[in-house]
Formats: C-alpha cells, structure tokens, sequence
C-alpha cells in the first residue's frame, strides 16, 4: 500500500550529519580555524558584517564557516542571532571625517588636502593567477610608513559644501530618533533613513546591477566618485549616568560620496546632488553600488523624470534583501502538491471541454477527464 | 492512539519561551488585535528575522509565537499533512524554543500552524488556526505597487479583481483561480485566503475559530475573528464551487476530503489520497475494527 510521502524526523536529522560532514571535507584536511577566516577573508567578513548588519568579525567568521563559504547563508545565520541582541541604545554618529584611514581616492580632484593614499587594493594589480601562492609564499611584513598622514582628511563633499555647489544635508529639525528597519515595517513614501537603511544591508549583486543599470541609460544620473575612504573609527556611547560619551569599541567601515548633476528645477539653480554609501569592513563595490542607487532614489524628489527600475522606490527597496529573497526564491523547494493538484484538476478540466464535442452534457465532460 | 505528546525535543532554555522577546511579542499581540478588530485588513507590523528562512512560514511562526502559552497544544501541517519535512521542522522549532504539547489530533490541537490547507475535521469555538502566507496582497498580481493597493484598500476599489474573474469566465468558460481564491471579509476587505485550494474556502466562512494570518517577508498580519462571513467571489450566473474529484481515497475511501494524486509508475497509473492525513488515519483507524468491506474494497 501506498504509504504518504514521509519527512519524517530521522531523515531530517540524517540531513544534518550529512551537511556537517560536507562542511568539514576531507578529515585529513586541517580544518579552518575562526582566526584563518577573519583574517586571511577579511572582504568575506566584510560582507557578512554589512549585509547582516551587525559587526563582528568574529561572528562573521563563525558564520562564513558554518555555511560553508556560502555568503548569503552566513549573512542569514547572522541577522537570525542579530534578532536575539538586546538593545541597550544607540551610539553617537560616526564622523568618518575622523577616520584612521587606510585607503582615500577622489576621481574629482588631482589633489586635495590630505592626498590620495591608495592603500590595499586590487584595482591596479594584473589579475593573474599568482600560482607563488599555489607554492605556499608568505606574504612580506610591511614596512612602517615614513610619516603619518594627515589628521585632517576632510572629506571631499564638505569641500564643496563651502561654495554652496552642493545639496545641503542638515540634521532633521529636532535630530529625531531614526527610522529603524529592523524593528519596524517598511512603508511609503520610504524616508531617506530607512532607504540608506535597506541600501545598507541590500545585497551587493542587487546593488551593483541597480547601479550598473543607471549607468547605462536606464535613470541616467551622470555620478562622479567625488571620494571612496575605507577605515577604521571610534564608535562613542553617551552614558547617562556618566554624562558623557564613551568609546564602545573601533569598526571598519567604506564610504563612498557621489556626486551627480542636477539640471535645477523652478525652486532652486543647478547643482551637485549626493549619492551616499556606507558599508561595515572593505565593501568598496558594495558602497559605490548603495550610493549610485540612493542618488537614483532621489530622482522623484528632485523632480527629475525618475521612470527607471533604479527610480522605483518599492521596486528597489522591496527586493534588494537578499536574505528575503533566497527565502522566497527557495521556498518553490516546498511541497505545493495541493495547489498544483488544484491546478491539474482545473487544467483537466478545460482540455475536456476543449476537446468535446459542442453542446455535450458537462456532467459527461467531467466524467471524461477522470482517467 | 495517543492524542497529545511532549515535544520530540528538548526545551532549549538559551531562548525566551516562544524564541521572541516580550516586548516583540506584546507588538505583534497588539497588531493581531487590530487585525481581529478589522477581519481581513492587512497590519503592517515589524516583522523580525527569524531562524526559519523568508518564504518558509516566518509569519506563521511569529504568529504562533505571539499567542502560544505553556498549556497550548500545537499541530503543524504543510499541504495537510502533519509529516511533511518543514512542518516537522517548525514543530521541531516550537519543541525547542517552548516545550510545549504538539498533537497530530485536530481536536486535540489548541492551535493549528497550517501552510495550504485547513484540515478537514471541523474546528471548534475557541482554537486558533495560523496560516503561513506568502503573499498577502490579494490585488498584487492586478497592482504591483504597495502604496497603490492600499489606496485601493481604503477605498474598497475591488472592481479589478472582478473584471479579472470575468476575464476568465470569457477566456475558459470558467474562473480559473484554483487556490488562494479572494473572498471578501464581512463585507468589506478583499482577502488573500493563503494559497489554500478554494476547496478550503467555505471552512473559513462562520468558522467558529478564530482565523489569524501572518506574512512574515511582507510584514503584514490579518484575521477573520471566529462567525465572520467570509464570502468567495463569484457572479450569479457564474457562482462559487469547490472541486470535486469522480475519484475517492485510496487509502479511507473518502468522497469528500481535497485529494492528492499519486503517480505510481511510468505508465501513468494513478492513485488518489487524502491530503490531510490526520483525517484520513482517523478515518482508517475507525474502519478497522468492523471494517465495510464495500469502503475496504472501493
């Protein structure tokens, strides 16, 4: 007999020893060490980090390793332990202005105070495969820099703030508590906050084509990468009790600044309009991508003709959670044999209607779909 | 046949009972209460990750969250069936973040976490049934846009969804929505039953439990409170039926449970089962001990 399609709790728990001993690989191996992934993935972690929204290299580390490499796994693992933190509060803004900075470039500019400090970065090496590495070489120990750089790094946008040649971004009136998207529903019209919010923890791939789309004519918005700085800042807590802010802790993190024409409207004249990004660790596609997609979210503001996918709020903002979208996608991985026989049944239905002769007995036409 | 059984593992006390906080379950209680207080409107409220992916009934688990207390009993069925591998994999959830009771039994349940389907036995005053929804939108496919279907919503502009149903009847001869068959709720919202078959719509219409509905992905809950008229849609000359099959189960002999095909072989051959199979081991159980031999054969 015919016995119903069965889980069944064993095979579950079968399937849990068969997935950790994928992850493992060959026993003779020596398995990756927590330390072995943060430091030697550190634009992995990264991802994790910013695309999880909680930053812990550490965590990050132990998620990447648990989902076997897969980035979107590790990011779900981490926002579903991210849920369980409790909230004691909400730190001072970060000025990235005091950055620690170890890479600083403007495509705006020669030159500017502070200079541009390359730093690490795949953009100028030959992407050959290195096969010394295949041969096990050590990477050499750096050298310490000749001088320190400059404390003042001001930021490139703040530069052109000074002649009034770009859109002022003053704290709201009241600097109110932000919008927060993990705790509350999206809705619409979406405040900046929680666009920059979403951008934030939005996938990188989506990002990037969003992005990649406005360049090619679909909500064209002529960016410049006025300044990208990666880095290392003090995050400050305000202690009620104390009465003054505390350093809680230093986080990585990659801005970028794009700035883009704007023709002028009747209101105002023509100007520079922002695009931001920021991303927790080294996320410098992932911040280029965020601030060309904020500055195309912008468009219907700046009354601008905003009839391109990158200019759909609902569009951008409901589909960038790659956490929500592999969900959905996968779930088609589900039983839907209810529906589906709901649907064949229906299917039958009409094909035996299709096929009878005209005017015959519906009664009959259902007998006849019955095999 | 034993009703009720502790949960196949162990309270796992690393997490708050129902694996939310307190104050995230005093949010999503206050969002439900308004979806009790307004059947059928849809209550944005701030969905939280859950360890259970998007799409994989988060909404229902958070629902279930919300209202389940330690002396609840807790069924989970997918496509009706108690033994389908996420409904076993989200009752493995609630054993673990709770501790509390699960049953197989309908009438043992005190709430019923169900993706697809509503089990055939009668519910009764007092349970819960929680629906695991994917899309809660029910004009999505006609608007795409969120802040245009509210409107729609607020103005009870439902008149799309009709000219699509009539699309249907002119193109097929009949409306050719199979499952998650929009009904209207005690006269004014227009709802997404979840993607249950329309065969299960009639249940929701008086049922004297209490429906609530949670979209996890899409941060929406709504509810149909216990004796609201929930009223598919149909023409008159064109009204509401459920399917119906000339087959019977294979397995109880049913005639009136939604069934399931089975393909059993290159050939083609087919058998036909009850899809909720609490239902139909009841059924074979009760067969049993003086078994009708016309049914037995059938």
């Amino acid at each position: 007999m015919y016995v119903a399609v069965k889980g069944g709790e064993r095979a579950i728990l079968n399937s849990y020893r068969m997935l950790d001993d994928y992850r493992r690989g060959d026993r003779e191996v020596p398995e990756l060490s927590l330390a072995q992934i943060r430091e030697q993935m550190p634009l992995a972690v990264s991802r994790v980090m910013a695309e999880g929204s909680l930053y812990d290299p550490q965590l990050a580390a132990l998620a990447l390793k648990q989902a076997a490499g897969d980035v979107i796994e590790a990011v779900f693992l981490l926002r579903a332990y991210r849920t369980t933190l409790s909230r004691y509060g909400y730190t001072q803004p970060i000025d990235t202005g005091r950055m620690r900075l170890q890479r600083r470039i403007s495509s705006t500019f020669k030159d500017l105070p502070g200079g541009q400090i390359l730093g690490p970065t795949y953009d100028y090496t030959q992407r050959l495969l290195d096969f010394s590495l295949l041969a096990g070489r050590e990477a050499d120990s750096l050298p310490a820099g000749e001088a320190a750089l400059d404390s003042a790094m001001p930021r490139v946008t703040d530069l052109l703030a000074q002649d009034d040649l770009i859109d002022a971004e003053p704290v709201p009136p009241g600097d109110p508590e932000p919008f927060d998207l993990t705790r509350q529903p999206l809705d619409f019209p979406a405040s900046r906050a929680a666009r920059l919010q979403n951008l934030a923890r939005a996938d990188e791939g989506f990002l990037l084509s969003m992005g990649y789309s406005t360049q090619r004519g679909y909500g064209n918005t002529h960016p410049f990468a006025a300044e990208i700085r990666y880095g290392a800042l003090e995050v400050e807590m305000h202690i009620e009790e104390l009465g003054y802010a505390v350093t809680v802790g230093e986080i990585e993190v990659t801005e970028c600044q794009m700035v883009s024409q704007f023709a002028g409207n009747a209101e105002e004249g023509p100007k520079f309009t922002r695009g931001y990004g920021l991303t927790f660790g080294y996320g410098e596609r992932k911040s280029m991508s965020m601030a060309l997609v904020d500055r195309a979210l912008k468009a219907a503001e700046l009354g601008e003709l905003a009839d391109s996918p990158a200019n759909d709020h609902e569009f951008v903002l409901y589909h960038s959670d790659n956490v929500e979208a592999s969900g959905f996608v996968q779930h088609l991985k589900l039983p839907h044999y209810v529906d589906f026989q709901a649907n064949l049944e229906l299917l039958r239905r009409m094909r035996a209607e299709r096929d009878a002769p005209q005017g015959a007995d519906k009664q009959l036409m259902d007998e006849a779909v019955s095999p | 046949m034993t009703t009720q059984q502790q949960a196949a593992v162990a309270r796992d006390d690393h997490y708050n009972f129902g694996y939310l906080d307190e104050s995230t379950k005093r949010m999503l209680r206050r969002a439900l209460l308004k979806a009790v207080a307004i059947p059928g409107y849809q209550v944005p409220f701030g969905s939280r990750e859950m360890p259970l992916p998007y799409g994989w009934g988060t909404g229902g688990i958070q629902v279930t969250a919300a209202i389940i207390g330690s002396g609840d009993v807790l069924k989970v069925i997918d496509q009706g069936s108690d033994d389908t591998t996420n409904a076993i994999n989200i009752r493995r959830f609630f054993g673990r973040v709770t501790g509390v009771a699960t049953t197989q039994s309908t009438p043992a349940a005190t709430i019923v976490q169900t993706r697809h389907r509503i089990p055939e036995t009668p519910l009764a005053a007092g349970q819960i049934m929680v629906f695991q929804v994917p899309i809660p939108e029910p004009l999505r496919w006609l608007e795409p846009s969120e802040t245009e279907t509210r409107t729609m919503h607020a103005l009870a502009e439902y008149g799309g969804m009709h000219v699509k149903l009539y699309e249907d009847i002119a193109q097929h001869g009949r409306i050719a929505t199979t499952y998650d068959y929009p009904v209207i709720v005690n006269d004014r919202y227009m709802m997404r039953p979840s993607p249950i078959p329309k065969f299960d719509n009639p249940k929701l219409d008086g049922s004297p439990a209490l429906m609530l509905f949670g979209a996890g992905r899409e941060k929406r809950v709504y509810a149909v409170p216990p004796y609201t008229r929930v009223k598919s849609l149909d023409f008159e000359d064109h009204p509401f039926e459920v399917q119906s099959w000339s087959e019977h189960c294979d397995l109880c002999g049913s005639r009136e449970s939604f069934l399931d095909e089975i393909i059993l072989d290159d050939a083609g051959t087919r058998r036909y089962v009850c899809s909720d199979t609490e239902y139909c081991n009841d059924r074979q159980a009760r067969q049993r001990p003086d078994a009708n031999p016309d049914e037995a054969a059938a």
